[in-house]
């Protein structure tokens, strides 16, 4: 495979700013490498090619004048579809906005393209964010570069495959319960979400919106530095969005060192329902910290046995009303509109036929929590929950610089295999629900291989509102360590090994 | 449309109705409640949108400041405590005038609450007590287009403009209202007059009924005298005028009335009032829709500090009804001639003509006969006429110095609405000034005796009554320009 395919993106931009390497090069590495795997993978739902390579071109024209550009201009990104661009479609997975050419740009989309980024495309994802496998797409199912009969994790599957399939070398996601984290975890992958607030939400299609938070997906926790550095800041046009500095995350990543450094393992996030190999690789890793001078404790934080539940009120009730808009008046699908259906029989017939079966699935819920009489039974009930988790947060960071955790309860299932049982689904999220409940921030960051199925494991690493640069110090440190211990980065195996055969032309 | 009605004096003697009072004032915002579109009417449609407004996914709201402002110097004004600490809330409904099929409101937090507003009516004070006023957004403006009446029903299709969807809307709401008795209709229509009159002083509002910038929806029940349990409620709206407010409320009670006595009951129910002076049902409430309101999550708490809300309550007007009562008195009026004045929507343009020297009576003279009758011609309010309150007390000013008659001065004020130019500069242009050379004067009323002998010689006999005959054919050889008590005076020199 080319090594500007694995390469990080680090180094990419050191090569492109000392002109060894043009973006149109390095465009067209990534558009070829798109048009071999993804018929397999795929990762995307749109790719514009013509678009890459003219953004491209116009990079290298400036470096070539002078202009001042971004250390990551002219680096390839594949964007979630669920952040608008204007002249690139936006669909959320769904049908119900199959064709909507949004007209305005989200303002992470402004900053990555005023950073001189090359958006390649936007990849597939569950269904308006709602699923951890992107089995809930209404378009395709991605597949894991470990192995195509694996799930991505979702709902960010589709920038994570982009990642691990070599397609890009960033990627773009957003964490309503986990969707940047858990498909990390189960591709090898590093994924942030940020601290809620620091990522403006404007322009992006929202789930939940007291959880969505957009975030950086990387193949090195540098590489979600350099892209965690240009998405991050207040935006005026995001009432919810923190008016604060945004901490030396790219400084934090370079320093990886965790000497001396509290690090508590959350008792209430391992145990029973953990597959074996995922806690050996877990406990392996919280090893290796300890050889580099970090503290490992305990804490228990009781509440988050009762986030799950509380997160599927909260989360669906804000989808019952985030999901009212689609309603066939104004933009996307519309069915039975022949002039005799009235205006309430062809929005329900478009929301019928639009909708995939878990999104109606949450709009049920959420509409009946919402519903008078069971309001504070349901919404109210998980919204104190939620008070109790963020509790439980500052107590233990009362100890602990960052909290620890395996990112996801298991590696990759099968295709297929929990489409049938939506509680199984739910369970993916266990360990990653309760820093979006809390509002703080959590990284997931490999560890190797389960032993029992040789699939990536993940370890999260949770630290307090706007202390992000925490999870980049943590996260280095041990990503460095480990790749000392194997030689190599993790997806060296998938570049090399005879797992990542597909992903070299091998099998078409 | 015919539905049973009693008598009002008969529906008096048998029930107590009870008033409630739902007042929207959109208000002036420069822009929109939660984006920068501008907010103004009568725009091209779907013009002053953007993807916030058009509520596409992805967009976020963000609160206008002013509009915040304004809703807490209107909660002051009505006597409200400020909330400290208040959330957005959303309203769930489906409906395509909703671009995002849920209206940003506020539900158990609103920003002002517990005010209290006293009214008089023929002399009889009524408390008017407030139950909040809160914040909220207007949605889009449907256009049912094909048919006969504008409404849906015989609609072919109907049209969406988004113009108003997200311009900010205070919704200010009564508890209650007993004891109003028979005067419950005319209570009502005092109520949102003074509340229109307190917009106006406070400038947070174009105030204009027809326009829709303020819109009342009226409630109203009737308990059997002497009961104290609330009757059921029909609410009625598209009550588009103060007139149509007493009017609508009146035929609420005496069909109310009529249904109740013959031993039925009231729905509870939304009600559309007709200009043609009746009601229908519309929406049933006993169906009603479970708005599942839930706080806003795009949107932080307005938190408004005490020192801001004590730097707003400093900027309040004078009450209207203590202004009313203040220029009542130094001007001189009785209650009706005032009156006059608050309903032509005069008060302002008045005082400011005092204020730049006209006396009173002739202030209210012009703006209440002449400039009235011409704003009424021309379809517009009299603010809107091409005359400064300034002009007005100019041209009084020429007819109180003797430079031109009553007659004249209409001249004038043609000219000013011309766009001539000033008032003094009319007269120059158009040569308007009255004749004052007494010679030229003497010589106009000698052609007119000579021309006139029957009527010169009964005024030689006494008989005064005829020198009117004189007097026009004087004017009329004049062209008018001349002041005709004057004439009078030598037309009685002259055969005297």
């Amino acid at each position: 495979m080319s090594e500007l395919l694995t390469a990080s993106a680090a180094e990419l931009s050191d090569r492109l700013a000392a002109k060894e390497l043009s973006a149109r090069e390095l465009t067209t590495a990534c558009l070829e490498q798109i048009e071999r795997v993804d018929g397999q993978v795929k990762a995307f739902l749109h790719v514009d090619g013509d678009r890459a390579l003219a953004a491209a071109s116009s990079v290298d024209e400036q470096r070539a004048a002078g202009a001042p550009l971004g250390r990551l201009a002219g680096v390839p990104l594949a964007m979630k579809d669920i952040f608008t661009m204007t002249g690139a479609p936006t669909t959320c997975g769904s049908r119900i906005l199959e064709g909507w050419i949004p007209p305005y740009n989200s303002t992470i989309t402004e900053k990555v393209l005023a950073a001189g980024i090359v958006v390649l495309g936007k990849t597939n994802m569950d269904e308006f964010a709602m699923g951890s496998s992107t089995e809930n797409s209404g378009y395709q199912t991605t597949h894991n570069p470990w192995d195509l009969t694996k799930i991505p994790g979702g709902s960010g599957g589709g920038s994570a495959a982009a990642l691990a399939a070599f397609e890009a070398p960033l990627a773009l996601g957003t964490d309503t319960g986990g969707s940047i984290r858990q498909p990390a975890s189960v591709t090898g992958t590093v994924g942030v979400k940020p601290t809620y607030g620091a990522t403006s939400r404007y322009g992006v299609v929202a789930m939940a919106s007291s959880l969505d938070t957009p975030g950086p997906c990387a193949r090195t926790v540098l590489d979600a530095a350099l892209l965690h550095e240009v998405i991050a800041g207040w935006d005026p046009r995001d009432s919810t969005s923190i008016n604060a500095p945004v901490p030396d995350v790219v400084a934090a990543a370079r320093q990886a060192d965790v000497k001396g450094l509290r690090i508590a393992v959350v008792r209430e996030l391992g145990g029973e329902g953990y597959q074996p190999g995922v806690e050996q690789r877990f406990n392996e890793a919280l090893e290796v910290l300890a050889g580099l001078g970090a503290v490992i404790t305990e804490v228990s934080c009781p509440s988050f046995d009762y986030a799950l539940s509380a997160y599927y009120l909260i989360m669906p009730s804000e989808v019952s009303s985030n999901l009212a808009r689609f309603d066939a008046m104004r933009y996307g699908l519309r069915v039975g509109d022949d002039g005799v259906n009235s205006t309430e029989e062809v929005m329900n017939l478009t929301r019928g036929a639009g909708f995939g079966a878990e999104a109606k699935r949450r709009i049920i819920i959420g509409t009946y929590a919402l519903s008078s009489g069971y309001y504070d039974a349901y919404y109210g009930s998980a919204q104190k929950v939620r008070t109790l988790i963020s509790r439980d947060f500052d107590a233990a960071f009362a100890h602990a610089d960052v909290l620890v955790s395996p990112t996801t309860p298991t590696t990759a299932f099968t295709i297929g295999e929990r489409v049938d049982d939506p509680l199984a689904m739910y369970k993916a999220d266990l360990c990653t629900i309760p820093s979006n409940l809390a509002g703080n921030c959590a990284m997931s960051v490999p560890v190797g291989l389960s032993p029992d199925d040789g699939l990536p494991v993940g370890l999260q690493i949770m630290a307090p509102a706007l202390a992000d640069d925490r999870l980049y110090r943590v996260g280095a440190a041990l990503e460095n360590a480990l790749a000392q211990r194997w030689g190599a980065p993790l997806l060296d195996t998938l570049a090399t090994g005879p797992a990542g055969a597909h992903l070299r032309g091998g099998v078409r | 449309m015919s539905e049973e009605l009693l008598s009002f004096e008969d529906a008096m003697a048998q029930f107590d109705p009870v008033l409630g009072l739902e007042v929207h004032v959109e208000l002036n915002t420069a822009t929109k409640m939660f984006c920068g579109c501008a907010n103004v009417f009568g725009s091209e449609p779907n013009t002053n949108t953007c993807p916030v407004c058009l509520g596409l996914p992805g967009s976020l709201p963000v609160v206008n400041a002013t509009a915040i402002a304004s809703a807490i110097r209107i909660g002051l004004s009505l006597g409200c405590d400020i909330a400290e600490w208040c959330r957005f809330a959303r309203k769930n409904y489906f409906y395509p005038d909703m671009t995002k099929d849920f209206q940003t409101s506020q539900y158990d937090e609103p920003i002002a609450f517990d005010g209290r507003v006293e009214l008089e009516v023929d002399g009889e004070v009524f408390v008017i007590e407030i139950e909040r006023a809160h914040m909220e957004e207007d949605a889009g403006k449907l256009v049912h287009a094909g048919g006969v009446t504008g409404r849906i029903g015989d609609a072919e299709y109907s049209l969406v403009d988004y113009n108003r969807a997200g311009t900010p809307l205070i919704e200010i709401v009564t508890r209650p209202i007993r004891g109003t008795g028979a005067k419950a209709p005319q209570v009502a229509k005092a109520y949102v007059s003074y509340l229109r009159d307190l917009m106006r002083a406070l400038d947070v509002s174009d105030v204009r009924m027809e326009q829709g910038s303020l819109r009342c929806d009226a409630n109203v029940s009737l308990m059997p005298k002497g009961e104290t349990e609330l009757g059921l409620r029909t609410e009625t709206k598209n009550v588009n005028s103060l007139r149509s407010i007493e009017a609508a409320l009146t035929y609420e009670i005496r069909r109310q009335a009529a249904l109740l006595a013959g031993g039925g009951k009231v729905h509870q129910e939304t009600r559309h009032w007709h200009e043609e002076g009746y009601t229908t049902p519309g929406r049933s409430k006993e169906q009603a829709e479970d708005y599942r309101y839930f706080p806003e999550p795009d949107l932080v708490p307005v938190a408004p500090s005490r020192e801001w809300v004590e730097e707003l309550r400093a900027t309040l007007p004078e009450a209207p009804d203590v202004k009313r009562k203040r220029l009542q008195t130094a001007w001189g009026f009785a209650e009706q001639e005032f009156a006059d004045i608050v309903n032509a929507g005069a008060l302002d343009l008045i005082e400011a003509t005092v204020a730049a020297g006209a006396p009173a009576s002739a202030a209210r003279k012009w703006w209440l006969s002449e400039l009235a009758r011409r704003a009424n011609e021309a379809g517009v309010e009299l603010t809107a006429l091409a005359i400064t309150p300034a002009q007005v007390a100019a041209v009084q000013a020429l007819v109180d110095a003797g430079t031109v008659n009553d007659k004249l001065a209409r001249q004038v004020i043609d000219g000013v609405l011309a766009g001539e130019g000033e008032p003094a500069e009319v007269v120059s242009a158009r040569g308007l000034a009255v004749v004052s050379d007494d010679g030229a004067l003497i010589a106009a009323v000698d052609r007119a005796i000579e021309a006139n002998p029957d009527v010169a010689a009964k005024i030689r006999e006494g008989k005064m009554a005829a020198a009117g005959a004189l007097i026009g054919a004087v004017m009329k050889d004049l062209r008018g320009q001349a002041d005709a008590g004057r004439v009078r005076e030598l037309i009685v020199e002259r055969l005297g």
